[in-house]
C-alpha cells in the first residue's frame, strides 16, 4: 500500500521557482499496476522519484507499507529501497564496469548477500529473460533489448514489494518493448508485486489495472485500465489483454 | 570551410562546459610556470654574474698554481706592480688548526692574505670594517663556521702551525665567495706574513698559490696573456680574467638551469597527455550537437576549426596564467636555491621568457589536442537522428598520423631547444619517450592484473570501485602516467643516495681506516707512529709519496704525441699534463688486483700473467684506467721527471684499484728502490675507533706535528651527507613538482569523469546503497588508482636507479623499502584525498536530480 498526501515538489530552474508537482493526493493498493501517463513536465518522473524516496517532497508525505519516508534519513530510505523496491528506467542504467550477472548481483550484495545461493537466483532471472548464456557479457556488449531485460532481472532480483518503472519501453523499438513489458508483466504477476509505471505510451498505460493522468502537476483523471486487477487470474491475464499489445506478441 | 562562422561558433561552444576541460589547462600552467620561471632566472643569474664579475673575482686577473709563482712570472708580477697595477698574493693551506681554549682541533682551509685583496667589493667583518685596511699581522679573521666547529668566540686564540694567534673578527661576507665554497671548509684568514711565520708551508704541503691583479684596462689584461702565454703554459701557471671566471661560473649555472628547464619540460608535456585526455572526453560530450551542426549544413573542418580555435584560446589562458604564476615562481627560486647560486640574485621580469612560455604553452596544448580533435570530422550527421549510432569508427588516416608525426616531432622540437646540448636534447626526449612508454606499459599491465586476479569474495562495494577503473572513457592510463612519473623520479632520487649513503657507511665502517695524515716528512715518521694508540699502531699504513710528472712515453713528450696525426688513439691531455704523486712498496695493495703482467715477487695477474724483461731498468705498476687514458701497456716506457731529476722505468703490470676504499691508492706504483733518496712525504691511514682517540690524537699531533695534516673521515662523511641531502632537496622539488601536476591531472580527470560518476552514484543510491557503501566504492577506486599509479612509477624507479647505482656509480645495489612505503603511502594518501574532496557533491545530491537530467 503505497499513500501520498499533499505532495508538493518544487524545483530551482533558471534562478526562478519552478513547482512541478501540486498537492497531490494518490493511494495504490498493494499488487496492483497502476501507470501514470500525463504529457511532457506533467510531474510523471517526479512523481515516481517521490514515491521510491529518491527525493524529498517539498510539502506533505508519502507512506510505503505504512512508514512515512520523509521520516527516514537518507540511508534508512537506501535501506527500505534495498530491502523493497525495484527500478526499471528508460535508459536502462546499467553499471558498465559490470557484467550482466554481476549488475543483476548488485541490489543483492548491497544487502550484504554473497554466496553460492544469491549468484544461482542472479543466474536463474537471466535465464528467465532468455539471457542465461551471456551471464559475462559486459553492457556495451548488449543491444538495447539485451541491456533492458537485464534491468529487468536486477530490479526483480532482491524479490520487492513494489517495482518502479519509468518508461521502461521509451528507448526501445516497438517489438523489443512489447517482449519486455510482457515480461515485466509476468514476473509482476509471479512475484505479487506493486507495479508503478510511467509512460507516455497510452496502449501500454491501457494494460495495467489503474490509470492515473497527470497534467500541471496534478492528477487530472484516475480511471481503471483494462488490465485485469485480480491478480489471480494468471496465465489468462496477458492472453486476454485486448488491444494492440497482443497484436504485437 | 567557413573561417567566420567557425570563430562564432567556438565563442558561443566556450560559453558552457568548458570549466571541466578548463582544470586540465591547469597542467599546462604548471608546466609553463616552471618553464618560464626558470628561463627567467636563469637570466637573472647569467646578468648578475656579469655585473659582478670583478666583485666575485675580488680583481680583475688571477694567476693561480699550485706551487710559488716560478721566477719568471713573479719578475714581471712585480714590473706590473712597478708600473701602477694593483698586485695580491693569496696562499690557501689546508692546515690542522687546534683551539687550546677548548682543546678542539680540526683541518682547515687557512689563507694568508696581502693588504689590497680584494680590490673590488667590500668584505663584511664583525667588529665592522675590521679588513678595511687588510688584515693585521699577528691575528686571525676566521669565518664564523670556525667558531662553532672549534668552540671558541672572539678573542680567543688557535695554533695555526708554529704561531699563535687571537681571533680579531669574524668574516660574515667575503664577496668573492660562491655560496657553496664556505660550506667545503670554513677558513681562517691570517695575513701573508704571519702564514710564513707559521711555517706550514713546508716542502710538498697541499697549497694554492694565486695571484690577484687590478688591470681595469682589458686590452692590458688581454696583452698581458698574449706576451705570457708561452711561460704561463710551461710553468703551468693558469691566467684567468674575471669575465672568464663569471662566465665559466654562469654556464655552471645554466647548466643546471637546463636541467631544470627540461623537467619543466616533462611536466608540461605530461600536462599535455592530460589535455589529449581531456578534449577526448569532451568531444565525445558534444558529438550530438556536433552531429545536428553537420546536419544543419557545416562542414567537417569547419566544425573541426571551431573547436580547435577553442583548445587554442583554453592553451592561451592556461599558458598566461602559467606565465604570471612562473614570474611568482621566479622571485622564489633565489630562495630555494640560495645554497647554490654563486651570487646574490636580482630577478627582473624577462618578456623573451614570458613570451617563450606562452607559444609553448599553447603550441603544447594544440598539438596535444589535434588528435583527439580530429575525431570530430568522423561524426555522422545520422547520430542526430538516432542516439544508438555507434561510434564512429576509427581510421589511420592521412590527417591522423599527420597529427601524431606533428606531435612527434614537436616533442623532440622542444627537447632540442631546451637542452643545453642537441645531444642531451635528443636523449631526454628519447628518455622521456621510454619512461612514458614504460609507464604507459607498466600501468597497463598492472591494472588488467589486478582486474584479473581482484579476489572475487572481496565485498561489492570494493570489487565496484577496482572495477571502476575500467568504466568507459576512464582515464585511468593518463592519471597512471602523470603520478606515476612523480613517483618515478622522487623514488628515484631515493633509491640512489640511499645506496651511496650505504656505500660511504660500508667504505668508512667495518675495520677501514678512518684517519688519513698527509704532509708527513720522513725524519717525522717514527715520531707520528708513536703518538697513535699502540693498540692501532701495527695497523697503520705508511706510503712514501713522491710527486712527479710524465717526461716522456716511449721515448716521445707528451707534445710529440698530442701532435701525432698518423691515426693512433692519442693519450688524454690532462693524463699527460697532471701531477702524479707516486710510490714505492714491494707488496701489493689491500685495495688493488693484479690484472696483467706480474707483481715484483712474480705473482702474475688475474687474466695475463705476461712477464716483462726490463732489463736492469725498475719497473712501474699502473692503475689499468689511468694506463688507458695514456694508451700505455705492459712493456712500455714510461719516463717521469721526480723533482728534476728523470726516472725510466717499464711497466710490468696493471692493476685494478678500488678507489672506494680508503687506503693509500695510487695510479703508479713503482719498484722499491727506484725512487728511493728522491724528495718525498709521507702519507698515513689508521685506523682509530673512538671518536675520543681520534680527537686525542689530533690534539697531540697539531702540537708535535703541526705542518702535518690529519683528515678525519667521520667528518668526510658528515660533509658528503651534507651535499648528498642538498642535492636531494633540489631533486626532490623537482619530484614534488611533477607529482603537483600529477595531481592536477588527477583533478581534471575527475573533473572530466564527473557526470559518469553522479550517474552513477545516484543509481546506486536508487539500488539501495547507503552513503558508507558508496564511499568505500569510492575510496576504494582512488586507493586503487594511487596504488597502481605509485606502484607503476616505484617499479620503474627501482629498475632505474639499479641500473644507476651499479652501472654508473659502480657499487652494489639494495632496495630499501622503508622510504619507497612512504612515497607509495604519501601519493595514495593523496590520490584518496584529491578524489574523496572532488566527491563530496556526490553524495550530496538526491539521486532523483541525476536521474532525470542524466544523458546516457
Amino acid at each position: 500500500m503505497i499513500v501520498a498526501r499533499g505532495l508538493e515538489k518544487t524545483y530551482m530552474s533558471g534562478g526562478r521557482p519552478l513547482t512541478v508537482l501540486r498537492a497531490l493526493d494518490l493511494e495504490v493498493e498493494a499488487r496492483s499496476f497502476l501507470a501514470i501517463v500525463g504529457p511532457s513536465g506533467s510531474g510523471k518522473t517526479t512523481l515516481l522519484g517521490l514515491l521510491a524516496g529518491l527525493d524529498q517532497p517539498s510539502a506533505g508525505q508519502v507512506l510505503l507499507d505504512g512508514q512515512d519516508l520523509s521520516a527516514l534519513t537518507e540511508d534508512q530510505r537506501a535501506g527500505f529501497r534495498a530491502e523493497r523496491v525495484g527500478f526499471v528506467f528508460q535508459t536502462f542504467h546499467l553499471l558498465p564496469t559490470l557484467t550482466a550477472l554481476e549488475n543483476v548481483l548488485v541490489p543483492l550484495e548491497l544487502q550484504g548477500g554473497a554466496g553460492r545461493d544469491v549468484r544461482e537466483r542472479a543466474r536463474d532471472l537471466l535465464t528467465r529473460v532468455g539471457l542465461g548464456d551471456r551471464l559475462d557479457h559486459y553492457p556495451v556488449q548488449l543491444s538495447g533489448g539485451e541491456q533492458q531485460r537485464v534491468a529487468l532481472a536486477r530490479a526483480f532480483a532482491n524479490r520487492p514489494r513494489i517495482l518502479f518503472a519509468d518508461e521502461p519501453t521509451g528507448n526501445l523499438d516497438g517489438e523489443t518493448g512489447a517482449t519486455i513489458v510482457a515480461m515485466l508483466e509476468e514476473l509482476n504477476r509471479e512475484a505479487q508485486t506493486t507495479l508503478i509505471m510511467v509512460t507516455h505510451d497510452l496502449t501500454l498505460a491501457e494494460r495495467a489495472h489503474r490509470v492515473v493522468r497527470l497534467s500541471g502537476g496534478t492528477v487530472v483523471d484516475d480511471r481503471p485500465g483494462r488490465g485485469v486487477p485480480d491478480a489471480h487470474v494468471g496465465e489468462e491475464t496477458a492472453a486476454s489483454a485486448p488491444g494492440p499489445s497482443g497484436e504485437m506478441r | 570551410m567557413k573561417f567566420g562562422f567557425a570563430v562564432r561558433l567556438a565563442l558561443r561552444e566556450s560559453r558552457h562546459g568548458f570549466r571541466r576541460v578548463g582544470v586540465y589547462m591547469a597542467s599546462i600552467t604548471l608546466g609553463v610556470a616552471a618553464l618560464v620561471s626558470i628561463h627567467s632566472f636563469r637570466d637573472d643569474v647569467a646578468r648578475s654574474v656579469r655585473e659582478e664579475a670583478e666583485v666575485l673575482m675580488g680583481a680583475n686577473a688571477r694567476l693561480s698554481a699550485n706551487r710559488p709563482l716560478p721566477d719568471s712570472i713573479s719578475g714581471w708580477v712585480d714590473s706590473l706592480a712597478a708600473a701602477g697595477a694593483g698586485v695580491a698574493r693569496v696562499v690557501t693551506a689546508t692546515s690542522m688548526v687546534l683551539a687550546p681554549s677548548s682543546g678542539d682541533v680540526r683541518l682547515l682551509q687557512v689563507r694568508g692574505v696581502d693588504g689590497a685583496y680584494p680590490f673590488y667589493g667590500e668584505v663584511d667583518t664583525r667588529p665592522a670594517g675590521a679588513w678595511l685596511q687588510g688584515i693585521p699581522p699577528g691575528v686571525a679573521f676566521v669565518d664564523p663556521a670556525v667558531l662553532t666547529q672549534l668552540r671558541v668566540s672572539v678573542g680567543d686564540t688557535l695554533v695555526v702551525g708554529r704561531v699563535r694567534v687571537p681571533i680579531a673578527a669574524t668574516v660574515d661576507d667575503l664577496p668573492t665567495d660562491l655560496a657553496f665554497q664556505t660550506a667545503v671548509g670554513p677558513r681562517v684568514h691570517l695575513s701573508q706574513r704571519t702564514l710564513d711565520e707559521s711555517s706550514l708551508l713546508g716542502f710538498g704541503s697541499l697549497a694554492r698559490y694565486e695571484t690577484f691583479l687590478r688591470l681595469p684596462d682589458r686590452a692590458e689584461r688581454d696583452a698581458v696573456r698574449e706576451r705570457y702565454e708561452e711561460v704561463l703554459d710551461a710553468t703551468q701557471v693558469r691566467y684567468t680574467l674575471a669575465e672568464e671566471q663569471a662566465q665559466s661560473l654562469s654556464n655552471g649555472v645554466r647548466f643546471l638551469g637546463e636541467f631544470l628547464a627540461l623537467v619543466g619540460l616533462g611536466a608540461l608535456l605530461l600536462g599535455g597527455i592530460g589535455v589529449a585526455s581531456a578534449i577526448h572526453v569532451y568531444i565525445r560530450e558534444r558529438q550530438p550537437g556536433v552531429a545536428v551542426l553537420r546536419c544543419l549544413g557545416a562542414g567537417q573542418w569547419t566544425v573541426f576549426t571551431a573547436y580547435l580555435l577553442q583548445a587554442a584560446a583554453l592553451g592561451l589562458f592556461g599558458a598566461g596564467a602559467g606565465v604570471l604564476l612562473g614570474i611568482g615562481v621566479q622571485r622564489i627560486l633565489p630562495f630555494v636555491l640560495a645554497g647554490v647560486l654563486p651570487v646574490d640574485v636580482t630577478p627582473r621580469f624577462s618578456w623573451t621568457s614570458a613570451a617563450a612560455g606562452l607559444g609553448i604553452g599553447v603550441w603544447v596544448a594544440v598539438m596535444f589536442a589535434l588528435t583527439p580533435l580530429l575525431a570530430l570530422r568522423d561524426v555522422p550527421p545520422l547520430q542526430a537522428l538516432r542516439q544508438d549510432f555507434g561510434e564512429p569508427p576509427r581510421r589511420w588516416r592521412l590527417d591522423r598520423v599527420a597529427s601524431y608525426a606533428a606531435l612527434g616531432i614537436s616533442v623532440v622540437v622542444l627537447c632540442l631547444l631546451e637542452a643545453p646540448e642537441p645531444e642531451v636534447g635528443a636523449a631526454f626526449a628519447a628518455a622521456l619517450g621510454v619512461t612514458v612508454a614504460l609507464l604507459g606499459a607498466t600501468g597497463w599491465a598492472l591494472t588488467r592484473l589486478t582486474r584479473r586476479f581482484f579476489p572475487k569474495r572481496a565485498s561489492y562495494p570494493v570489487r565496484q570501485g577496482v572495477s571502476n577503473l575500467f568504466r568507459p572513457r576512464n582515464q585511468t592510463v593518463s592519471v597512471t602516467l602523470a603520478l606515476g612519473f612523480g613517483a618515478f623520479i622522487v623514488g628515484t632520487v631515493v633509491l640512489v643516495e640511499g645506496n651511496l649513503l650505504d656505500d660511504l657507511t660500508v667504505s668508512f665502517d667495518g675495520g677501514r681506516p678512518n684517519v688519513l695524515l698527509f704532509d708527513v716528512q720522513p725524519d717525522q715518521r717514527d715520531g707520528v707512529l708513536g703518538l697513535i694508540p699502540p693498540a692501532y699502531r701495527d695497523a697503520a699504513q705508511v706510503a712514501p709519496l713522491v710527486p712527479s710528472r710524465l717526461a716522456r712515453i716511449n721515448g716521445r713528450t707528451g707534445e710529440e704525441l698530442r701532435a701525432d696525426t698518423s691515426g693512433v688513439e692519442r693519450p688524454e691531455g690532462w693524463a699527460l699534463r697532471r701531477e702524479y704523486r707516486n710510490t714505492y712498496r714491494a707488496e701489493i695493495g689491500p685495495a688493488e688486483e693484479l690484472v696483467s703482467g706480474r707483481w715484483w715477487d712474480g705473482t702474475p695477474g688475474s687474466e695475463d700473467g705476461t712477464r716483462v724483461d726490463t732489463g736492469d731498468l725498475p719497473g712501474v705498476s699502473m692503475e689499468l684506467d689511468i694506463a688507458e687514458d695514456l694508451r700505455v701497456g705492459l712493456g712500455d716506457t714510461l719516463v717521469w721527471s721526480v723533482g728534476g731529476v728523470e726516472v725510466t722505468t717499464v711497466v710490468t703490470s696493471l692493476r685494478r684499484v678500488d678507489w672506494n676504499r680508503l687506503e693509500p691508492n695510487f695510479f703508479a706504483v713503482l719498484e722499491p728502490g727506484a725512487l728511493e733518496g728522491a724528495p718525498h712525504t709521507l702519507i698515513m691511514v689508521a685506523r682509530l675507533p673512538g671518536a675520543d682517540e681520534r680527537a686525542e690524537f689530533q690534539r697531540a699531533l697539531v702540537g708535535a706535528y703541526p705542518n702535518v695534516s690529519a683528515l678525519d673521515f667521520s667528518r668526510v662523511q658528515e660533509a658528503i651527507d651534507a651535499v648528498l641531502s642538498r642535492v636531494r632537496q633540489a631533486v626532490t622539488f623537482l619530484g614534488a613538482f611533477s607529482t603537483l601536476a600529477g595531481i592536477v591531472v588527477l583533478i581534471g580527470a575527475l573533473a572530466s569523469s564527473r557526470a559518469q560518476r553522479m550517474r552513477e552514484g545516484a543509481l546506486l543510491k536508487t539500488l539501495g546503497a547507503r552513503r558508507n557503501q558508496i564511499l568505500v566504492v569510492l575510496f576504494s577506486e582512488y586507493l586503487a588508482l594511487g596504488t597502481l599509479a605509485t606502484a607503476t612509477g616505484l617499479a620503474l624507479a627501482w629498475g632505474a636507479s639499479a641500473l644507476l647505482v651499479s652501472q654508473v656509480f659502480e657499487i652494489g645495489f639494495s632496495t630499501h623499502f622503508a622510504p619507497l612505503a612512504a612515497i607509495w603511502t604519501a601519493v595514495a594518501a593523496l590520490t584518496v584525498i584529491v578524489g574523496l574532496a572532488g566527491s563530496r557533491t556526490l553524495l550530496a545530491r538526491p539521486p532523483l536530480e541525476v536521474l532525470r537530467d542524466a544523458p546516457e
